[in-house]
């Protein structure tokens, strides 16, 4: 490819130089393949799965709908930036833990939806996490230890123990 | 936060996946998730024509592309032209005719998917369009041409059994037609080929079921010996199926042998539709024949599954339906004819219940039709008639294998039922969900049945066998198996195995690669028992050596060690040592290959011991229905199943609930519509799966009663929660709806015209 875009990106708190890129590639592809992020996912590149999940400026976005180019002055948290130093978070633990983890491929989109929900609704009824994680679809687990998983965390955080 | 353990991670533990934390944190390498230095993207061309004649293909433009690599057609394939599982009569590329749509042209590597996309658009190809071949009975009516040297009738299967000419008070019937599926797994079907430098081999990571049979396929087309063709497990999202064919084993390789450089070909969602082959869409005429008492004396039916334009698996998928056509009950007289034909819709083959979804469909809809016939509960007509250890079937097997049934049916039965909705619900309780169109007034709610029977390993003669490694150094244990792991939890079973039976609890496993023999394909509920066999047997021969060793350490005769918990002890004398301490300075390591037993072909009345094992289920379906509206929500799925032994509650409550959401969308919403070939909706916009709105709450019960045929005591449950659910839900709607509904998904018309 002859394109040649320069931008920046601030992901995970970092600036990254993005060179030489195509100004038609979306914030997943950039993430992916020119960031060395590949936690994102890309299964349906049509905002219909949320394995490509990310928040830009807090507000949880399908990372394949975006424009990388469009991107540029905002603040962009993928799942690698959860935890940087190599720990689990409590929503990643609690995937582990219940069995919410099957071939995993919609895990990292599906980790982020539920710290959002949880970022924003300590308390969520059964109806407002449904709704919450409708946006990720999961092919493997039938969303009951996904449930589960989210149910554990709400009442970690609540000091009520599981 | 780090996770602590408080037990042992030994078989009946839910262990945990051993892949888990890398999978949460996004770093869990996925075959799309793979790079190499230098590395070139390759893409594929598809024909949009269901059926045509290729009358010239020109790649010229496509080659002048700045940043374009390698164009490449069937004219450069060197080895075999065509592959398959079963019969090779898939073309690598497509040269004379496509036969349908999606069907591969040309392939592309170039330096970014950008300029491979602009790459396609610039291959000329010119079609003199024919007139598809798309309605299943022309096939077998032989209205319309060959569509392909083999013929359009891929196989055909008769079953007769006792007397022909019997019958008896209560007859009724129905014709079935269950849609064509998708797997959908996440994942999209991707690999990486880096040829070696001396360009005469090459390795590839990708995403399969089965690295071996892909490599013996690969190797064929390819035109190179076996062993230059090396496959590594590429990590896998999901499978289902799906993946037992090849896909783009045999581009990808071919383009990097092509262009000295490694290419990675990653299919995106559209191209995932066309990519892999599908369930296939079935219609299945059935007519029970019932004494006054509700027990069945004799089944007439007839199978025609539309294999698509290529055979794949169609032939297995096809003797899985006939053989299941009385499913779970007893049926002493039967006459079956089944096929399985090609036409120029999408090829189909495996899909999670292989032909055996299709058959329970139409037994289960005849056994409310005999339940309202004979005025008897759905219920009891089901535990009147169900099969036994030790039963003939219709194809003159014995059943040998442990048949908790009626345990299954009481079980399900037993357990409550959800309360009743509220005056006001929740609006995302109704039928419809967010959409908030249903109107409480208008909401039935209906209770449905479903019971099924599946046969688990392969089938007809074939040498099924697994192959494990186990090595034993200072107290921790490495395995070595090709079993592909798929995120069915295999990689979490294995070393259960040999904490149990070796005493260790530092296990790993090493790469997944054809390093070793073959596992087979993880498919038909087989993983469990065959790889698991193998890694049991190849832990019990270290443990065996470790014990030659303690003995003439101790002076002890072998016989009399064994394990326990952690320690290798004298069972009849004093000493304990433990298994770390006993393997110090001390290394073995031994493999297994382990065989089910063997069965045979089906005759040509369809007689013979064709299977090797089954597993029972029953489902029970709630539902709630707006009638006016045609919209569905299942509320709650009862279910017990016959699991044979329990090794890891939590992955078995994973296959279960995971399985019935898959059974509840063949049922009311998952279908790839195809009009005279042409797939109209191969996205995940207009392909609708469940999401979290539409899981229903999921009772289950394991029924532990081991088998002694299986290692372990335990059976396969991957297929078993997907089977009879999707009959239960239907059931349910035309309880609720009072309309006879005999075709899968149920759509909105179906309900309301």
């Amino acid at each position: 490819m002859s394109e040649s875009e320069h931008y920046t990106l601030t992901v995970n708190g970092v600036e990254r130089k993005v060179s030489d890129a195509w100004i038609g590639e979306s914030l997943l592809y950039v993430l992916r393949e020119r960031l060395g992020l590949p936690g994102s996912k890309g299964a349906c590149e049509q905002g219909e799965c949320g394995s490509c999940t990310v928040f830009v400026d807090n507000a949880a976005v399908c990372s394949c709908l975006v424009m990388a180019a469009t991107a540029v002055g905002t603040q962009i948290a993928t799942v690698e930036g959860l935890n940087e130093d190599g720990s689990l978070t409590d929503v990643q633990e609690a995937f582990v833990t219940e069995g919410a983890v099957q071939c995993g491929f919609c895990t990292p989109g599906l980790v982020m939806a539920v710290h959002h929900l949880l970022d924003h609704n300590d308390s969520p009824n059964e109806q407002e996490i449904k709704e919450a994680l409708s946006g990720n679809i999961c092919r493997c687990t039938g969303y009951g230890r996904i449930f589960a998983a989210v149910d554990t965390v709400i009442s970690v955080r609540k000091g009520i123990s599981s | 936060m780090t996770i602590t353990k408080t037990q042992r991670d030994i078989l009946g533990s839910s262990a945990l996946r051993p892949d888990g934390i890398s999978k949460v944190q996004g770093d869990y390498e996925f075959s799309s998730d793979l790079h190499a230095e230098n590395m070139l993207w390759g893409a594929t061309l598809r024909s949009p024509h269901p059926y045509a004649r290729i009358v010239s293909i020109d790649v010229s433009a496509a080659w002048k592309i700045a940043g374009v690599e390698c164009v490449i057609t069937a004219d450069d394939v060197p080895g075999q032209l065509t592959y398959g599982l079963i019969s090779e009569d898939q073309p690598v590329f497509a040269n004379d005719v496509v036969r349908y749509m999606g069907e591969p042209i040309a392939a592309v590597a170039a330096d970014h998917p950008e300029t491979c996309r602009r790459a396609l658009a610039a291959i000329h190809v010119v079609y003199e369009v024919l007139a598809p071949l798309t309605n299943p009975e022309h096939a077998i009516d032989e209205s319309h041409e060959p569509i392909h040297p083999d013929g359009n009738i891929i196989r055909r299967q008769r079953i007769v059994h006792g007397d022909m000419h019997a019958t008896a008070p209560i007859v009724v019937e129905g014709t079935y037609d269950i849609g064509m599926q998708d797997q959908a797994f996440l994942g999209t079907e991707s690999a990486l080929a880096i040829p070696d430098h001396d360009g005469a081999g090459i390795e590839v990571f990708v995403a399969t079921q089965w690295l071996h049979e892909d490599r013996k396929q690969m190797a064929k087309c390819l035109g190179m010996p076996e062993e230059k063709v090396r496959l590594v497990l590429g990590g896998v999202g999901g499978a289902f199926g799906a993946r037992e064919d090849i896909s783009l084993q045999v581009h990808t390789a071919l383009l990097a042998m092509r262009t000295s450089r490694p290419v990675k070909m990653q299919y995106g969602r559209e191209e995932s539709f066309f990519g892999h082959v599908h369930r296939h869409p079935a219609q299945i005429w059935m007519r029970h024949h019932a004494n006054t008492d509700g027990r069945i004396v004799k089944i007439e039916a007839r199978f025609v599954f539309d294999g698509g334009a290529y055979s794949s698996t169609s032939s297995a998928v096809l003797i899985n339906g006939v053989t299941h056509t009385q499913g779970p009950y007893q049926c002493p007289n039967a006459i079956v004819d089944g096929y399985a034909v090609r036409t120029n819709n999408p090829p189909c083959g495996a899909m999670r219940g292989f032909g055996v979804v299709q058959a329970c469909f139409a037994h289960e809809g005849q056994m409310d039709k005999l339940a309202a016939a004979t005025g008897i509960d759905e219920v009891e007509i089901r535990l009147r008639n169900i099969i036994h250890t030790g039963d003939t079937m219709i194809t003159g097997q014995i059943l040998e294998s442990v048949a908790p049934l009626e345990r299954c049916i009481r079980e399900t039965a037993a357990m409550p039922l959800p309360a009743e909705m509220g005056l006001q619900p929740h609006e995302l309780d109704l039928p419809g969900g967010s959409g908030r169109t249903a109107d409480r007034r208008n909401i039935v709610r209906g209770i449905g049945w479903g019971v099924s029977m599946k046969n688990l390993m392969y089938s007809e003669g074939f040498d099924d066998y697994s192959t494990a490694r186990c090595t034993l150094t200072n107290g921790s244990v490495e395995l070595k198996f090709a079993t592909s792991e798929v995120g069915q939890g295999f990689v979490t079973l294995a070393p259960q195995i040999a904490r149990s039976v070796l005493g260790v609890d530092e296990v790993t496993y090493d790469t997944i690669d054809t390093q070793i023999g073959s596992a087979g394909s993880t498919s038909a509920s087989r993983q469990t028992w065959m790889s698991g066999g193998a890694v049991d047997g190849a832990c019990r021969m270290v443990r065996e050596r470790l014990f030659e060793h303690v003995g003439s350490l101790h002076g002890i005769e072998p016989l009399r060690l064994a394990i326990d918990d952690t320690d290798i002890i004298d069972t009849i004398g004093t000493l304990r040592i433990s298994v770390q301490e006993a393997s110090a300075n001390f290394t073995v390591s031994e493999t297994f290959e382990y065989h089910h037993r063997q069965t045979e072909d089906l005759d040509e009345n369809g007689q013979g011991n064709c299977h090797v094992a089954f597993a029972f289920v029953a489902h029970r379906a709630v539902v709630d229905v707006d009638v006016e509206l045609g919209l569905v929500k299942v509320v709650q799925i009862a279910t017990a199943q016959d699991v044979g032994r329990v090794l890891n509650p939590m992955s078995v409550t994973g296959q279960i609930e995971g399985g019935i959401a898959q059974g509840l969308g063949l049922a009311v919403m998952e279908e790839i519509i195809v009009t005279n070939g042409i797939v109209r909706n191969p996205s995940f916009t207009d392909y609708l799966l469940p999401t979290a709105l539409d899981a229903p709450q999921v009772l289950i019960s394991m029924i532990e009663e081991p088998d002694p045929q299986a290692p372990m005591g335990a059976k396969g449950v991957g297929e078993a929660p997907c089977i009879s659910v999707t009959p239960a839900i239907v059931a349910a709607i035309r309880n609720a709806t009072g309309k006879s509904i005999d075709r899968c998904p149920v759509r909105p018309q179906d309900i309301c015209f």
